[in-house]
């Protein structure tokens, strides 16, 4: 039971402390042992554990679109078909997940906690770059778990109501934290991802030409990566679509990335290489 | 060299209790009712930034009246504590009985223990998929908690307030009514016979909307508090009120979309 009541029942001074904005620092002076990234691991640890794997993300003028495929792994079984890898931040923000499962999603979990809670409190919301910065604090935190292999690194964009446009961050292991330019991927297929989105990228790309970039760039990272799943026809499983704009974060319906994942394996039936960029 | 004297517990207690009072009844009152689609809140506020509405979690928000910064302090630690329940069990576990409960406790502890009671009054509300489901509690500065139907009236001219929305709130108002028989209710003083007039400048309205997804509290700002109150019939002094320049309003209207930001008022 995390809520330490004292005898009288009385909140706890802590509940009441002025200055706090930040739920995670709350939550290390209230409640530490929720904390992700407090445990100590094991010396050697067998990372039996699932996987997530590729996550792309796509800026068009006004906005930016994540998607993620729906595979989880576990060395070479296939620990979940529908996992689900893209989430809201907030309102104007979106985070994908590649690396251990359990530790990315409880990082996403407190991540969109730590947004809200600042929301609540300041009465206003955290500018993206400091958005940005706080789950660059997480992954630091979560550094000694990753050197022992389970390590966990996320994609995060957003819509920066200052500049009007959708914005990419990446991560690494330590908690670093790089702006991307026009495009992104993470995860194991995030190599052939990239390739496909480098040939596919365009300044003047539409919502739905953005959409299509990323499902051809996961297309790509299934056809080469054993860890990251196509899309399953006949299953009617299809990648994790977002968009995130003025008008805030919105999740595809499954419909309509149904009917976008159809033309690209109707263009694959007859070019399975995708579509070639001009040479000249 | 000073004997104490003897003071009994009745009268400590009471003492307390009239000083609580005394500070509770200098503030402007605050209105919470229900409407067909949720909750209203409804504060006489000219405060753009100290706020007496807050949302506190999806389905629950909080009203207080009294000293700003003891109820503030009870604002932040009922968000924390609604998170940190949200965090560790699920956000369908956060209830607002339970943060009553824990005001009440903690309202309570003060006091009987502390020197000087909190001269807050609180109102603690969780709007359910249905009307029937809807919670209200009040809650004083003694940590007694009032299980509450339909509305509740807190702060200086309680009295009256609650005397005026028990002739007007019906339930299953529309928004535009109920908003109509809160400010109605809080221009009502038939003591003094005054007329008073509120703009919307002078108002502070939130909602917990059920039809909403999600985070159902919003705050209703600029140009759709204006045309709300002008749309309804009642609370002539409001309407009065809208002929009057509201230039000082532009700033406060979302830049973004509405949803965005819940607390950008």
């Amino acid at each position: 039971m995390p809520d330490k009541l004292p005898v009288d029942g009385r909140l706890p001074a802590v509940f009441t402390t002025p200055g706090v904005s930040s739920f995670t620092e709350f939550l290390g002076l209230a409640a530490p042992d929720l904390l992700p990234g407090r445990r100590q691991p094991p010396a050697s640890v067998v990372t039996e554990a699932p996987h997530g794997t590729t996550i792309v993300a796509v800026t068009y003028p006004g906005g930016v679109v994540m998607a993620g495929d729906r595979r989880a792994t576990m060395g070479n079984i296939i620990a979940q078909r529908d996992i689900e890898k893209v989430f809201p931040g907030d309102e104007f923000s979106c985070v994908g997940i590649a690396g251990t499962a359990g530790i990315a999603v409880e990082m996403v979990r407190l991540f969109q906690v730590e947004l809200e809670h600042y929301e609540k409190l300041e009465g206003t919301t955290l500018s993206l770059d400091g958005k940005a910065n706080r789950l660059s604090t997480m992954i630091r935190s979560n550094l000694p778990m990753a050197m022992q292999g389970l390590a966990a690194v996320p994609l995060f964009a957003g819509f920066d109501p200052e500049s009007g446009e959708g914005r990419i961050f990446s991560y690494d292991i330590t908690g670093g934290r790089y702006e991307e330019h026009s495009f992104h991927s993470v995860g194991s297929g995030s190599v052939f991802a990239r390739g496909a989105l480098k040939k596919l990228y365009r300044e003047d790309f539409t919502l739905d030409d953005a959409v299509l970039a990323c499902v051809n760039a996961l297309y790509d990272a299934a056809d080469d990566d054993s860890a990251t799943g196509g899309p399953d026809l006949t299953r009617r499983i299809y990648p994790v679509v977002v968009n995130v704009d003025v008008s805030g974060f919105r999740r595809l319906p499954d419909d309509d990335v149904g009917a976008m994942v159809q033309t690209v394996v109707d263009q694959r039936m007859q070019n399975p290489g995708g579509s070639p960029a001009p040479l000249r | 060299m000073t004997t104490p004297f003897y003071v009994s517990p009745e009268q400590i207690m009471k003492d307390k209790a009239d000083y609580a009072r005394k500070g509770i009844a200098r503030g402007r009152s605050v209105v919470v009712l229900t409407y067909a689609d949720g909750i209203l809140f409804v504060a006489e506020n000219p405060s753009r930034a100290l706020h007496k509405i807050s949302e506190i979690y999806d389905r629950i928000a909080f009203a207080a009246v009294g000293k700003y910064n003891e109820f503030e302090a009870l604002r932040v630690a009922g968000v924390r504590l609604a998170d940190m329940r949200g965090y560790s069990y699920d956000r369908r576990d956060v209830t607002g009985r339970g943060l009553a409960n824990a005001y009440a406790q903690t309202l309570g502890a003060i006091f009987t223990e502390a020197g000087k009671p909190y001269e807050v009054e609180i109102v603690v509300a969780e709007v359910g998929e249905t009307p029937e489901l809807d919670q209200m509690y009040r809650l004083t500065y003694d940590g007694s908690v009032g299980d509450e139907r339909d509305f509740v009236a807190m702060g200086g001219s309680a009295e009256q307030v609650t005397t005026s929305l028990r002739e007007h709130h019906r339930e299953g108002m529309s928004l535009g009514d109920a908003l109509g028989a809160a400010v109605a209710a809080l221009t009502a003083h038939p003591q003094d016979g005054e007329d008073r007039t509120l703009t919307p400048s002078q108002l502070e309205v939130a909602v917990l909307d059920r039809t909403r997804p999600n985070r159902l509290f919003k705050r209703i700002v600029g140009a759709q508090l204006e045309s709300l109150i002008a749309s309804n019939g009642g609370g002539g002094a409001a309407r009065k009120g809208k002929s009057k320049p509201t230039g000082d309003d532009a700033p406060s209207e979302p830049s973004g979309p509405e949803a965005a930001d819940p607390d950008s008022g």
